[in-house]
């Protein structure tokens, strides 16, 4: 495989993930906040709750349940995104609603519905990962049990070659085969929680870039332990 | 790790201890690789037992705990109040010690009236209050103060260490609800001041240990200044 002398636009290396900043408590109203830079992407996430389901219809008495709403600053994307919901945001709101419940012990909070606002105020590629981690760091803080923190990263190919942690200008990749994006969010361990795939890939290079993902997985932890560790309120 | 006494902060996942030799508290989980944190916050050992206290998160009721709450709706057989937790919570009238016409329920307590009440029961219907015991009922003077209920283990202290220097440099009366809110009530508005200050410093430095000695020095301190 051509890894070797691949060149990446902005010269890191093909494992090599953007500069990480994390911090939490940034949000004093909330039960729960973190903040989530990844490169040029910054996420950030508050969680309101537990709290009773409202409207009332829709609580559930054998389960506690996850609400997350993801929005995209008008501001943060290049050409002006119109606010407010839209097909995109709506099917990443349930994205990550699928990737964090596996590890959320959610059952105990009958009738009651937690909150997870996401908002990104800057993109470059990358979003729901980043709006992943930091949800992740956001309930952690807001004291959900959880039995593991998830990682997320988006890992991807650029024509032949794999890569973690695409850009905006490595996603618009047209050389080749041209640019595949995988986002995948899998715990500490390595237990894989949500996958996704745009583009062509073949099934051992994607065994390949999962067990890539892990090593960045493992990485992406050991900054939310710090972030965690050095919380400030 | 975990020394005597020694406390670390644990993070969703991370492993406590390894072995056998402990037993998995609150907020824990044994797996095969050792005790595993189920949420963030303290991880305390205490003979064998390995709990993790939280440090953030919103308040969860739990039977006994005195609390102080907003009454915020009267129905025909009491009061539903609002106590900081996901529900609301009700106290009955027949959990008032006297007598009550049934008309004339907004004398005993309003809307809007803060109440100093006693977790009575917690089952499917929801949180019951009960007034029946001493120091508790309608919080007719002083002022109130709410802090994060994480906090409120370290205002209390051990065995009520903190919270009685608090008191007696103070001269109020102080009842701190489980659920964050802190009432206060002395002879002058002054103490009261006095004493949400203090009480507000070991908020602030609730992250110290040994505590106490740093909260003597305080009064020291400022006591001049009051």
């Amino acid at each position: 495989m051509a890894t070797k002398n691949f060149k990446r636009i902005d010269g890191r290396a093909v494992d090599e993930m953007r500069q990480i900043s994390a911090k939490v408590g940034i949000i004093p109203n909330a039960d729960g906040s973190a903040m989530w830079k990844q490169g040029d992407t910054i996420a950030i996430a508050a969680v309101y709750g537990p709290k009773k389901m409202h409207p009332q219809h829709q609580q559930d008495p054998t389960t506690g349940q996850l609400r997350c709403n993801y929005t995209l600053g008008s501001f943060s994307v290049a050409e002006r995104a119109r606010p407010g919901k839209n097909r995109r945001s709506r099917e990443i709101d349930k994205i990550i609603e699928w990737a964090l419940s596996p590890v959320l012990q959610i059952e105990r909070f009958v009738n009651n519905v937690i909150d997870v606002h996401i908002h990104i105020i800057q993109a470059d590629a990358g979003t729901r990962c980043a709006g992943i981690n930091a949800a992740a760091l956001a309930l952690a803080h807001a004291g959900i049990p959880m039995k593991k923190m998830v990682c997320s990263v988006a890992a991807g190919k650029l024509d032949k070659t794999l890569v973690m942690d695409l850009t905006k200008e490595e996603e618009d990749y047209k050389d080749g085969e041209g640019s595949t994006d995988i986002p995948i969010t899998m715990t500490q361990d390595g237990e894989i929680t949500h996958i996704q795939l745009d583009g062509k890939i073949n099934s051992k290079e994607l065994k390949e870039v999962i067990e890539m993902t892990k090593k960045a997985g493992k990485e992406i932890y050991e900054i939310q332990k710090k972030a965690l560790k050095e919380v400030t309120e | 790790m975990t020394n005597e006494n020694k406390r670390q902060v644990v993070i969703p996942g991370e492993v406590i201890v390894n072995g056998d030799d402990y037993l998995p508290g609150e907020g824990t989980e044994r797996t095969d690789k050792g005790i595993v944190a189920l949420r963030f916050g303290l991880a305390e050992e205490f003979n064998k037992l390995i709990k993790v206290i939280p440090l953030s998160g919103t308040y969860q009721p739990r039977r006994g705990n005195v609390i102080i709450g907003k009454v915020e709706m009267i129905t025909s057989n009491g009061w539903v109040t609002d106590i900081g937790a996901p529900e609301n919570a009700f106290l009955p009238l027949m959990e008032v010690p006297r007598f009550v016409n049934k008309n004339g329920m907004e004398e005993v307590l309003d809307i809007g009236d803060m109440v100093a009440a006693k977790i009575w029961s917690i089952n499917r219907r929801g949180i019951d209050l009960s007034i029946k015991s001493h120091g508790l009922g309608r919080i007719d003077e002083g002022i109130i103060i709410e802090i994060n209920p994480n906090k409120v283990p370290r205002v209390i202290g051990k065995e009520g260490s903190m919270i009685k220097i608090i008191k007696n440099k103070t001269g109020c009366d102080i009842t701190v609800g489980q659920n964050g809110f802190i009432w206060i009530k002395g002879d002058k508005v002054e103490d009261e001041i006095f004493a949400k200050k203090a009480i507000n410093f070991v908020v602030e430095k609730s992250y110290l240990s040994g505590l106490t000695e740093e909260i003597e020095k305080w009064f020291v301190k400022n006591e001049g200044k009051e």
